[in-house]
């Protein structure tokens, strides 16, 4: 495979780093909101100021992941006019109004109410606050729902006509809940929820490793690891599903994922191989004979398609082979941890060091697995950006290759840097909390906030104002 | 969409999508300019009034920039074409700026919660960011004002709207917080206002004395009878309003801080003057001279799609964004997670 250093690749190439960088925020904040909800709820339930301890620790954490969210998304809103013209002339009249809507009724509401949650305790009642708290969760997955409705329509399109080369919609339903559309967004919300629990579980065990003896660590991490132990499997389950639809819609995705090159029955799920695209061959095959058959058909004789069925239209096989295979790995690891974690938690109580560090191993594993996946979904649809529409290299734009290669320096560095920085302030804000006494346990109650610097040591407490 | 041809005539969409558009634009000039200018007039040396600047916008500035992507949203669903040409145009100069979004965005987080001997580094990079984000939009906005060109009249007419731009944003900046801080931050920021207002005079002045000179159109449109009457109202009025607001922050602090809002509202009040200046200038174009909205525009059915969605989420958003206001009205104090 030859890499042309081009206007197109550069393009593509700063599209994935930008869109990589921004998923990985999001992937967060959609799930922890959530849990931000479910701590002030068991809270109004339960009076036990152990939740507003584990709120206000991963406010914080919310506070910081949603800002390298909204940055990383506005530069995603340019990008399309910048490197990708062709894309918002063919098929505009179908992504406008789809991102229009997440910007109306999502970006909006997130933006506001997420000022309220986090500087308005003081000035509004309990109750008002956690509905703030419920409108930001709300609003976060809004956010998905629009955006993976336009993702998924550009993978298995429906609801269109095309007139003079442009596409119009004909039928808004149509296009919204096109057929990869549901499995797409219970996919990536399950993605979400896991991410955020290996998050929460890593810090949490990172903050017990530091000798930090409070209640709210190790509630937050029973919790998330139990929540996590069910996800899991039922993560592994809505992928197989979108895996079947994906046979349907986008078979030659399929066939890159399994590395079949010609259509075969009984094909091998190949758990290692090495995709030869000039030779149109695997070397080092090493796989489970029919598996692959079975899975993806239910009949161990089922056929597949090979690659060699859609010559010229099929996606880059290594890439996609391997990182679906990146993202089960991953995947089937996690499911390890929770169960192995759970487990320990329910028994003894308490989880072994060993597993504890384990555990900090993981805290970032949904990334890895989330944009693994992502690069299965995307790589795969190649060489088409709308399938079977519109093609990448039709899109993309045509402005000078320095100009792109400036842009995609530019974006490199920052990212680099605040990706460092983003995982840096995540541990030493658990050192931080680690640091201090357990808290006076007298105090109770929202209203009087209990002490409100109970966790911030003397030193801190300027560092903490400010946003 | 026959819904939408029985209540609205496909021929008024453009129009509709261009005032919405245009009204995004301002909103977010106002808003997202008092906090780009608030990070602008950020105090050099005192830590505790960087906190109390910061904490004055810290529940806004997100939804603030909201707005930016509504505005680049509704191009791109209205006007496909131009936000094509616009961002093609404009690469380098809108990425520079999306750099320092994303620096002075993420600035705000990490100065609250690195150790102490980075939050000084975390602002100045919020200083900095700012600065950029101010000075590339007003060099964007030049460059649409000539039409993108990169002959050397284009570019000093775009580098002197940049600090413009970048003035006018410290003066709405400073004007906000003479609004919301009291004593000595009040008093630096009234001055910081009066300074940062007079460049802001001198830059807007010389675009005006620039631009007819440049673009035909716009000469015979200021200087033809009698249009130019009812036009010539609007500089005459701002320049009314800008020394009128010079007059109120000479005397910060007032007793009892009495109309400590007059030089906000006014500043809100020249920013619309302004806006409209380049309005009349140029409507119904969307690209200065080369676009028209009514060529540019997308077709009925996604505008249908998206308009009926505006026209009950917009009233909505309005809502509860005044809500906000009001959670935090009154002087700023100091921002903590409660």
């Amino acid at each position: 495979m030859d890499i042309v250093i081009d206007t197109i690749m550069l393009s593509r190439v700063q599209f994935a780093l930008n869109i990589s960088f921004h998923i990985l925020f999001p992937t967060i904040t959609i799930a922890l909101c959530w849990a931000l909800l479910f701590f002030k709820i068991r809270l109004h339930q339960t009076g036990d100021e152990v939740w507003m301890r584990c709120y206000r620790f991963w406010v914080k954490i919310f506070a910081l992941t949603f800002a390298l969210g909204v940055v990383s998304g506005i530069t995603m809103s340019f990008q399309f006019g910048t490197n990708w013209p062709g894309f918002m002339e063919k098929a505009g009249n179908i992504a406008g109004p789809l991102l229009g809507y997440e910007v109306l009724t999502a970006f909006f509401l997130e933006a506001t109410f997420l000022g309220v949650m986090l500087f308005g305790i003081d000035r509004v009642s309990p109750r008002m606050h956690t509905i703030a708290t419920a409108i930001v969760a709300l609003g976060t997955t809004a956010s998905a729902f629009w955006i993976l409705a336009l993702n998924s329509w550009m993978q298995t399109p429906t609801g269109f006509e095309i007139r003079g080369g442009v596409i119009f919609p004909v039928d808004w339903w149509a296009v919204i809940f096109n057929p990869s559309f549901p499995y797409r967004f219970f996919h990536m919300l399950l993605a979400s929820l896991i991410t955020a629990c290996f998050l929460l579980m890593g810090v949490s065990a990172y903050r017990l490793l530091k000798g930090d003896h409070k209640p709210a660590p190790r509630i937050t991490l029973k919790l998330a690891a139990m929540v996590a132990a069910v996800a899991v499997p039922v993560q592994i389950f809505v992928g197989d599903l979108h895996g079947l639809n994906t046979l349907e819609h986008q078979p030659a995705k399929v066939a890159a994922m399994e590395g079949v090159w010609d259509t075969e029955r009984g094909a091998d799920l190949l758990l290692f191989a090495l995709p030869d695209e000039e030779k149109r061959e695997n070397h080092f095959e090493f796989g489970i004979p029919n598996m692959a058959s079975w899975i993806l058909t239910h009949d161990a004789n089922g056929e597949i398609k090979g690659l060699n069925e859609f010559k010229g239209e099929h996606p880059p096989v290594a890439p996609v082979f391997w990182s679906f295979r990146v993202m089960v790995g991953t995947g089937l690891l996690m499911l390890l941890i929770a169960w192995a974690l759970s487990w320990q938690l329910w028994r003894k109580g308490e989880a072994s060091p060993l597993l504890l560090r384990a555990t900090v191993a993981m805290s970032f594993s949904g990334w890895l697995a989330t944009l693994a996946g992502w690069y299965v979904s995307e790589i795969g649809r190649q060489p088409f950006l709308v399938q079977g529409v519109l093609t990448t290299s039709e899109a993309a734009t045509t402005i000078h290759e320095g100009n792109v290669l400036f842009s995609l320096i530019l974006y490199a560095v920052l990212y680099g840097g605040l990706l460092v920085a983003y995982i840096h302030t995540v541990f030493l804000m658990a050192r931080k909390s680690a640091k201090l006494e357990a808290p006076n346990t007298n105090n109770s109650g929202i209203e009087t906030g209990g002490s409100p610097q109970w966790d911030l040591t003397p030193s801190n407490t300027q560092a903490n104002k400010g946003a | 969409m026959n819904l939408l041809g029985v209540l609205i005539d496909p021929n008024y969409l453009g129009p509709i999508f261009i005032g919405l558009m245009a009204l995004a634009v301002l909103v977010y000039a106002i808003l997202d300019g008092y906090d780009l200018g608030v990070g602008i007039v950020l105090h050099r040396q005192d830590e505790a009034m960087r906190d109390t600047q910061i904490a004055s916008i810290g529940p806004f500035w997100d939804a603030n920039e909201t707005w930016l992507v509504l505005a680049i949203g509704l191009m791109l669903i209205a006007f496909p074409e131009a936000y094509n040409i616009l961002l093609q145009e404009l690469y380098v100069p809108a990425t520079i700026m999306l750099g320092g979004l994303i620096l002075r965005g993420v600035a705000f987080d990490f100065r609250a919660k690195v150790a102490m001997e980075n939050k000084n580094l975390w602002d100045h990079i919020f200083r900095a960011g700012s600065l950029i984000v101010a000075l590339s939009q007003g060099y964007m906005l030049g460059q649409y004002i000539c039409g993108f060109s990169d002959d050397s009249l284009t570019i000093v007419f775009s580098l002197l709207s940049a600090f413009g731009v970048a003035a006018a944003y410290s003066y709405i900046g400073s004007c906000w917080l003479v609004m919301k801080t009291e004593g000595e931050l009040q008093k630096y920021s009234a001055k910081a206002a009066r300074l940062s207002g007079l460049l802001m005079a001198l830059g807007i002045a010389s675009v005006c004395i620039v631009n007819p000179w440049i673009n035909p159109e716009v000469y015979d449109r200021w200087f033809s009878f009698p249009n130019n009457l009812l036009l010539w109202v609007i500089p005459i009025i701002s320049a009314a309003i800008f020394l009128f607001a010079d007059q109120v922050l000479k005397r910060v602090p007032a007793e009892n801080d009495y109309g400590c809002w007059i030089p906000f509202v006014l500043a809100v009040v020249l920013f619309l003057n302004c806006f409209q200046g380049i309005v009349v200038s140029f409507y119904p174009d969307v690209i200065p001279g080369r676009l028209s909205l009514f060529d540019a525009v997308a077709a009925p059915e996604a505008l249908g799609f998206i308009f009926w969605g505006a026209v009950i989420v917009v009233p909505v958003i309005l809502a509860y964004t005044a809500y906000s206001y009001r959670v935090f009205w009154g002087k700023a104090t100091a921002l903590r997670y409660f």
